[in-house]
């Protein structure tokens, strides 16, 4: 993966650059020392890892914006961090840039029941705006496998679904309105508690553009009212194909399943070593979750079980209690950490349309054993959003570089079946180099003209999400600039 | 201007001299340039998946027959967009484009979420006459930028749609609305939350002040809604009186085209609020006429012509657009609400990029 080289003339200013944050910011909330400007080298993307120039951790709006007009003035870039959880890179540092972490703006600004939002800093994490409603039998719906880390600042950047947004849509569909830092500085403020915008809708072009638009301080969110209770089914199938006609089958009988959860063998046996969830031996397994009353949970479930039954499924259980719906959903979130003490794996996001799961299984089961890797496959079965993760041994010379060839052929077989290369993740410098597999070059420049008008200097995130060679001229007339 | 094709709008646009009126099936009331480009030549369904619960049409294709082959299926579009034909008195045939170019969303707007909600992706001529894609056909894509979104409610502003790709939804097996007979817009936005709180997912909340009640849609399965309509009625025993409405499709279509203003004189707006603050500016309004949906968060707003309903508002969080009037009234205060500085230059730079000619419907978002 190729990152572009710093700037020596940057490097050469970074002792002018500190001090002029140093002006601005608390002593302890600017980072310069080379050893402690290491915890910033990478996120959640571990293999690739380059420490910044220096990281700062802003305490609020004013501290945000201060700090990036003294960026902008001395034409540095900055990489905006939320709590660095990005499986696509989205937080990695140049050697030339600053960090900026929204870790320390956790509060809560306001809530409010009769109009169903909250308002946070970002830097809050996405478990506790949950854990900040609950009280009140309320939630924050989107719920990435992160959430007990990741922050709403990631969120909004990466537009981060979850297993529930079959039901209750991702982030874009829960974000009512931004309090954002433009790169010269200023503030805006886009939407708010009423719905949808007046003008232009540019909450939903900001919401997903990887911090390279803005950085977003404060964020407007819609709580729902949790419903009565929830209660998840496992499906075992003897074939993948079956597995995915059953999950269409469900979703035209008219039910909309708050989640359909898809794991294949590998993953099952992972999860289940983990998590001890009781789930069966089998091809293909699906988690089922409806919600309601009780009477209105039993009444969707036996709808779905019978069309489960016309599939010949190998097991089909009703979680029996809330300690044993728990376990199952344990399992699956924790997909990615038991797999990861299998080996070290590379997840991918591509997404599908659903008639096609059948072929993409079997197409990728025929790769991994061209490149003699395995795979296992965890994924949003209701909205075509796959998760293979490919094992592969860091330690073994040339294994990441196989690694990452098997999965950018994922990734284009995706796009190729009508789908996409990301589904939640982002691009962030992972898939950046694949984007032109997806746009053409007029589709991409239309893209990277929101940033020149949000960014004129692409100092935010600059080399993220577009192609390097697509880029390019951009940055260069920011180094030119100088 | 009617092009047949994508390839042959792209060229139109390419080679204008002039600035156009984008135009779907014109019946949304945008008035202005006699130049016109239609959309209309752009029809049919291409794909429609209800396995997957996608569709995919070009612009032009009429809302009608979209929601007959979602019908067929046991499908609706959940946004439940408005016909404003009605309201407005055009003629016409909605397209989805229009739809699409607006962000049409009528009730259900208030669970469901809006037209940009159900907007997986978009293809469209920009002010250049350059084809571009963006979004998809799927239900989660995050690869790229989101213009899908941009496009939406750009009133073509940024460019000419060409495609559309909709996430669709089942169609629920039943509907039952309650009415409780409220005192004031004041009782009524308060019931109206706290069925909106509970957990038996209202999908229409709405105030009609002539007519005294807060209305409430629920939908689903047979028992399912019987037990929530119950429920409801248990939640809501405090606010007044409650009856069951008899004809609840009726109601909310009614609801959903503003049809207690049509045919009656003067400019409608449409205003969007924090629920709560309504009953307060309903009173600054001085309205002949207003009804109340969204929970109290979308206020409809029948004023003699010409009034300047956002100096009555005042300062508010939200925004307050003109739907119909005349064209010096729009040329006076302006159809949409003026945005901040920042935003507005964030707008115009945007614009800029997407139509540097400035071709497409000048002058309409500002």
């Amino acid at each position: 993966m190729e990152m572009p080289r710093p700037n020596p003339e940057i490097l050469a200013r970074k002792q002018a650059v500190l001090s002029r944050l140093l002006q601005v910011l608390p002593e302890d909330a600017v980072i310069h020392d080379p050893a402690e400007t290491r915890a910033y080298e990478c996120d959640a993307l571990t293999a690739y890892r380059c420490p910044p120039m220096l990281a700062v951790l802003p305490s609020n709006t004013q501290e945000v914006s201060d700090v990036l007009r003294i960026c902008h003035d001395e034409g540095v870039p900055v990489v905006p961090r939320g709590s660095g959880t990005s499986l696509a890179g989205g937080a990695l540092p140049t050697a030339d840039c600053v960090i900026l972490g929204v870790a320390r703006m956790n509060e809560v600004l306001e809530t409010d029941y009769d109009n169903r939002f909250i308002r946070v800093q970002t830097g809050r994490t996405n478990l506790s705006v949950t854990g900040a409603v609950e009280e009140e039998d309320f939630f924050y719906a989107p719920d990435p496998s992160s959430q007990l880390a990741c922050a709403i600042a990631g969120n909004i950047a990466m537009n981060s679904g979850g297993a529930h947004c079959l039901k209750y849509g991702v982030t874009t569909n829960n974000l009512l309105g931004v309090k954002m830092v433009m790169m010269d500085g200023s503030v805006v403020e886009i939407g708010g508690a009423h719905l949808d915008a007046g003008g232009l809708d540019l909450l939903g072009v900001i919401c997903g553009s990887e911090g390279q638009l803005g950085v977003v301080t404060e964020a407007t969110l819609r709580i729902l009212r949790k419903p009565e209770g929830a209660r998840p089914v496992l499906m075992g199938f003897d074939d993948n194909e079956v597995a995915g006609q059953c999950v269409s089958d469900i979703i035209k009988s008219g039910i909309l399943p708050v989640a359909i959860e898809f794991m294949d063998t590998l993953c099952i046996k992972a999860c289940e070593n983990f998590a001890h969830a009781g789930y069966p031996d089998c091809h293909a397994l699906l988690i089922v979750e409806v919600e309601g009353s009780e009477a209105e949970i039993d009444d969707q479930l036996s709808k779905i079980i019978e069309i489960a039954r016309r599939h010949n499924p190998v097991e089909l259980r009703e979680s029996q209690s809330a300690e044993e719906s728990a376990k199952i959903w344990l399992g699956r979130k924790s997909a990615f950490g038991a797999m990861g003490q299998m080996n070290d794996y590379m997840c991918l996001d591509g997404t599908i349309p659903v008639s096609s799961l059948p072929e993409v299984l079997r197409r990728i089961g025929e790769l991994s054993a061209e490149y003699g890797l395995p795979v296992g496959n965890v994924f949003h079965a209701g909205d075509g959003n796959m998760h293979p993760l490919i094992l592969f041994d860091a330690n073994k010379p040339g294994d990441l570089e196989k690694c990452e060839a098997f999965g950018a052929d994922i990734l284009k077989l995706c796009v190729d079946v009508g789908g996409c290369l990301t589904g939640e993740h982002g691009v962030g410098i992972e898939k950046r180099d694949l984007m032109s597999h997806q746009y053409t070059p007029a589709d991409l420049e239309a893209q990277m003209a929101v940033k020149d008008v949000f960014d004129p200097k692409w100092l935010l995130n600059p080399a993220k999400v577009f192609p390097l060679d697509a880029s390019e001229s951009r940055r260069d007339v920011r180094i030119a600039a100088e | 201007m009617k092009p047949e094709t994508e390839a042959e709008l792209a060229e139109m646009v390419a080679g204008l001299s002039e600035p156009m009126r984008i135009v779907g099936g014109g019946t949304r009331g945008v008035d202005g340039l006699e130049a016109v480009l239609e959309t209309s030549g752009l029809s049919g369904i291409t794909l429609y998946e209800p396995g997957a619960l996608t569709l995919v049409a070009q612009a032009g294709t009429p809302v009608a027959e979209i929601e007959a082959a979602l019908e067929a299926e046991g499908q609706q579009l959940a946004f439940e967009p408005i016909d404003h034909r009605g309201l407005l008195g055009t003629s016409g045939t909605p397209t989805i484009g229009g739809v699409v170019a607006a962000n049409i969303s009528g009730p259900r707007r208030i669970q469901a979420g809006a037209c940009r909600d159900f907007l997986l992706g978009v293809r469209y001529v920009d002010g250049m006459g350059q084809v571009i894609k963006n979004g998809g056909r799927v239900m989660k894509n995050v690869t790229g930028y989101d213009l899908v979104k941009l496009m939406a409610g750009s009133w073509g502003t940024l460019g000419v749609l060409t495609e559309v790709s909709l996430k669709v939804l089942p169609k629920p097996e039943a509907v039952a609305t309650l009415g409780v007979h409220v005192a004031d817009a004041g009782d009524a936005v308060q019931a109206l939350s706290a069925a909106l709180k509970s957990p038996f997912e209202v999908s229409g909340a709405a105030y009609d002040p002539q007519d005294g009640r807060a209305l409430l849609r629920v939908e689903g399965f047979s028992d399912s809604v019987a037990y929530r309509t119950e429920q409801l009625k248990f939640t809501l025993s405090g606010f007044g009186e409650i009856t069951e409405v008899s004809d609840p499709v009726e109601l909310w279509r009614n609801l959903r085209d503003v049809r207690p203003f049509h045919g009656q004189e003067g400019d409608v707006w449409r205003i969007s609020v924090k629920p709560t603050d309504a009953p307060e500016i309903l009173t600054r309004l001085e309205a002949d006429q207003t009804l109340l949906d969204w929970g109290g968060g979308l206020i409809w707003a029948r004023v003699p012509e010409g009034s300047d309903l956002r100096s009555r508002i005042g300062v508010f969080e939200g925004h307050a657009t003109l739907v119909r009037t005349e064209a010096k009234t729009v040329e006076a205060l302006g159809r949409f609400q003026p945005e901040s500085s920042g935003i507005e230059a964030l707008t115009k730079g945007l614009r800029a990029r997407f139509d540097p000619r400035g071709i497409l419907n000048p002058g309409l978002m500002g």
